[in-house]
């Protein structure tokens, strides 16, 4: 069990991070830090800037102002062969999975080892079963991704993330189009791989529940802007009106009626907009 | 309806910018493939040989049944338009001569050209559009491989390599095309036909159409990936991008061989 509760030291710091798509300012300001063994949630309205913010601390764009340091080093200073180091410690598990459609779900697992390793082609194979054994797909090495299911997707692309077992890993929206069942699953996938490896872990989700259920602490943007990082409690209690309006407009969505809905949109005059 | 000039000038304007944006692109996707060639080694971006081999087989071996096939018919049609324009001018023996030049300086790099664009360069911009609307891009780079090493370069390099030799077997095939039309009205073996083909040639007929064919090749390859890199809008903007990598292939590719004809027959 690791000590991630009270570990302080951080693995992500981003300082000031301003951003432009075009004249429109996407981030403004940003500040935001994770520790190691953390879990952090980061919510937000569309547009608000969570997957830019995902964007640019993975390095794949280079920030119009502040800093951004991930495992203590500015990635945007950092020379060719130190930021292929950083990111061979930080796993991505990417919103639609992003297998290599060409390559079988074992060649998918696999690419990074065989890219960045000089290990021989039967430990590759032997770690690659056992990656796909912790994400509860062991047999499948052979399928292509194209055979597998939303859910077996997103569990494919997290057992490639981890194949280097990295230090940091993040998802973007890994619940997102995934029955409540599995999207439990890739939860306790995620509370599992933190409490057996203490890798840190930031996940970018609209799913409330599924939020709650991992997050040590939750990090709400808005407008490009670190809202609100707290736990999931204080979350829960907030009183911020853009905090509040985020929490119940998903609550509101659950509740629905399904009668008042196809009343309301029969209803003469009624409109969508 | 009124037509507003401003807005007229202002959009041709963006449109030469977005082409301009883009010849861009493919420029510097050639120069990053050869950098990565170089340098990879040391940035553990490593030309993988297998995926050179895989493209080779597909974009070039895979190929050459219609390439073949296509070049038979190119000199057979040749020697059918030849005779009939040489024999007004009583000048029909050298129907040989002007089929032998025309395909190995023209017809052999101009027609594998454009069967290769139709073939290999959809297919590059296809496979990297989708690659682009799946994430597999951002997948790639996130590990840490350069996409450029990795979807460009092989196709490259297996074009530079297949090309000349695609263009080999279409010369050949094509000045047999010419044999077995104008041997019957020349009276002479194809076997004779063939080597006296061949005499006539000299090293600069031959060199200018590999030269060619190494320049189609490329633009090939850079349009596919150009096109592909900056598809939009998911499937059908994967459909629209093969089809743009085709046509503005075979344009540069018409464009490019009348350039090196000027320049190779001065």
């Amino acid at each position: 069990m690791n000590d991630h509760k009270n570990n302080k030291e951080p693995i992500i710091e981003v300082t000031d991070l301003e951003t432009y798509y075009g004249q429109r300012k996407i981030l403004d300001g940003m500040n935001f830090s994770v520790n190691r063994g953390e879990i952090r949630v980061v919510m937000g309205g569309s547009g608000s800037g969570k997957s830019t913010l995902l964007w640019y601390i993975l390095g794949l764009y280079e920030p119009d102002g502040g800093q951004i340091k991930v495992l203590g080093q500015d990635i945007n200073k950092i020379d060719f062969n130190d930021h292929l180091k950083l990111k061979q410690n930080i796993g991505v598990a990417f919103q639609s999975g992003a297998l290599f459609s060409s390559m079988t779900v074992g060649d998918n697992v696999a690419f990074p080892l065989r890219e960045f390793t000089d290990l021989d082609e039967n430990t590759i194979r032997i770690i690659t079963r056992m990656k796909l054994e912790v994400v509860n797909l062991g047999g499948f090495h052979k399928l292509m991704p194209s055979q597998l299911s939303g859910g077996m997707i997103k569990r494919a692309a997290l057992a490639r993330a981890i194949v280097m077992d990295p230090k940091l890993l993040i998802f973007d929206e890994p619940s997102a189009g995934l029955d409540p069942v599995v999207a439990s699953e890739i939860d306790d996938l995620i509370l599992s791989l933190r409490e057996t490896t203490g890798v840190s872990v930031v996940v970018v989700t609209h799913e409330l529940e599924s939020a709650f259920k991992i997050a040590d602490r939750i990090t709400v943007l808005d407008k490009g802007k670190n809202l609100l990082t707290a736990s999931v409690e204080e979350v829960k209690q907030s009183k911020n009106k853009r905090i509040m309006d985020l929490l119940q407009r998903r609550s509101r969505h659950d509740k629905l009626d399904p009668e008042d809905y196809l009343r309301r949109l029969t209803q003469e005059n009624y409109t969508l907009s | 309806m009124k037509i507003n000039l401003t807005d007229k000038i202002e959009s041709l304007g963006q449109t030469v910018v977005q082409y301009l944006e883009r010849l861009g692109f493919a420029m510097r996707l050639f120069w990053d493939s050869f950098y990565w060639l170089i340098v990879g080694r040391k940035y553990k971006q490593r030309l993988r040989f297998a995926q050179v081999v895989k493209h080779i087989k597909s974009d070039g071996v895979d190929a050459l049944p219609i390439v073949l096939a296509l070049a038979l018919v190119v000199g057979m049609m040749l020697a059918i338009q030849l005779i009939y324009a040489l024999q007004a001018f009583g000048a029909q023996s050298q129907v040989l001569l002007a089929i032998a030049k025309s395909v190995t300086r023209e017809f052999s790099p101009l027609i594998t050209g454009i069967i290769v664009a139709g073939r290999s360069g959809a297919a590059i911009a296809a496979r990297i559009g989708s690659q682009v609307v799946s994430q597999e891009i951002d997948a790639l780079k996130v590990i840490g491989v350069v996409p450029v090493r990795y979807l460009v370069l092989p196709p490259l390099l297996a074009l530079i390599i297949s090309m000349p030799m695609l263009i080999i077997g279409a010369d050949i095939v094509a000045i047999f095309g010419g044999a077995l039309f104008s041997v019957g009205k020349l009276d002479m073996s194809i076997t004779a036909y063939m080597v006296e083909s061949f005499e006539v040639l000299v090293v600069g007929d031959i060199l200018q159409g590999l030269i060619k064919s190494v320049v189609f090749g490329v633009i090939i390859v850079l349009v596919g990936a150009t096109t592909g890199f900056y598809v939009t809008g998911g499937a059908e903007g994967v459909g629209k991008a093969t089809t743009t990598a085709v046509v503005v292939s075979i344009s540069f590719i018409v464009l490019a061989d009348m350039i090196a004809s000027y320049f190779l027959t001065q």
